[in-house]
């Protein structure tokens, strides 16, 4: 089981409450795709994702941005348990959706990049650190089921 | 995953940019680079104080910084150019290279927390690509 300290609690859900859903899923969602084009492999469907401007205004991937973000929601708000609360999500990813799990990691990190812009120096060491537990704890949670 | 001449343009013209703030975002981020991956501590146990924000670790943090802004001139034949470098690393320090990935990842933070406007994710791309080819550069010579 993860042990949360009351700081590193308090670090994120003072990240997430200060948090626009929208802007920050989109942007890191299209990050990935730019970054990682190989990515881009599990959006077959989304339209057009011709290059990166094309990904930055496509209204498809926003949405998906943000529903990745309502999803990381959950794991905020069941920090005790992770593991069982993307019990479900993790086996749709790997029975449904067919994702390499390394792909968490890799939005994970873009995640990260997208909110120390957005926080600047507010976004300290301390924080940093609490922020990379939570999102490894989130990725390890979503690859847990695959089989 | 070699750059293309327009990454490379890309990486000049965003680490020109970088310049005045090299030292910082070099220190920073071996701070954050022992903070959030303890593990690498490892390497620093001849130091009496490797916790982030040391003074050591800042100024180490500097030093490596240099080394990348090197390598940025030697864009165009980085196996050849960080040859030395190369060999200091495989039979020195012997760094275990999934350590430079994790840097890589430190160093592309500090530069988004710094220059959030500059730091799109076109230039993202292009100097993470430029750390990837780097740090192959970097264990050339390791076996």
């Amino acid at each position: 089981m993860v042990e949360w300290t009351d700081s590193e609690r308090a670090i994120i859900n003072s990240i997430f409450s200060n948090l626009d859903y929208e802007e920050i899923g989109r942007k890191s969602l299209c990050r990935c795709l730019i970054v990682y084009p190989w990515t881009q492999r599990y959006f077959g469907g989304f339209g057009n994702l011709y290059n990166a401007e094309t990904i930055l205004c496509n209204p498809l991937i926003a949405a998906h941005g943000t529903k990745i973000l309502h999803g990381l929601d959950r794991a905020l708000k069941n920090m005790d348990d992770i593991k069982n609360t993307y019990a479900e999500l993790s086996l749709l990813h790997s029975d449904k959706l067919h994702v390499d799990p390394d792909n968490f990691r890799l939005l994970a990190d873009c995640l990260t990049v997208v909110i120390a812009a957005k926080m600047g120096p507010a976004f300290t060491v301390e924080t940093q650190v609490a922020w990379q537990k939570f999102l490894s704890v989130v990725v390890s949670a979503l690859g847990r089921q695959y089989h | 995953m070699s750059l293309s001449s327009k990454q490379k343009a890309t990486v000049k013209d965003f680490f020109s940019k970088m310049s005045t703030r090299s030292d910082d975002i070099g220190a920073e981020a071996l701070s954050r680079l022992v903070a959030v991956y303890p593990q690498t501590k490892s390497y620093f146990s001849h130091w009496k104080d490797a916790s982030p924000g040391s003074a050591p670790v800042r100024k180490h943090g500097i030093t490596i910084m240099g080394g990348v802004y090197d390598a940025v001139g030697k864009i165009d034949d980085l196996k050849g150019g960080l040859l030395s470098l190369s060999e200091l690393h495989a039979f020195m320090l012997r760094v275990d290279p999934v350590n430079f990935k994790l840097l890589a990842h430190c160093m592309l933070v500090c530069m988004s927390m710094i220059f959030p406007e500059e730091f799109t994710p076109q230039v993202h791309a292009a100097v993470d690509k430029f750390l990837a080819q780097l740090a192959l550069a970097l264990a050339e010579k390791y076996r």
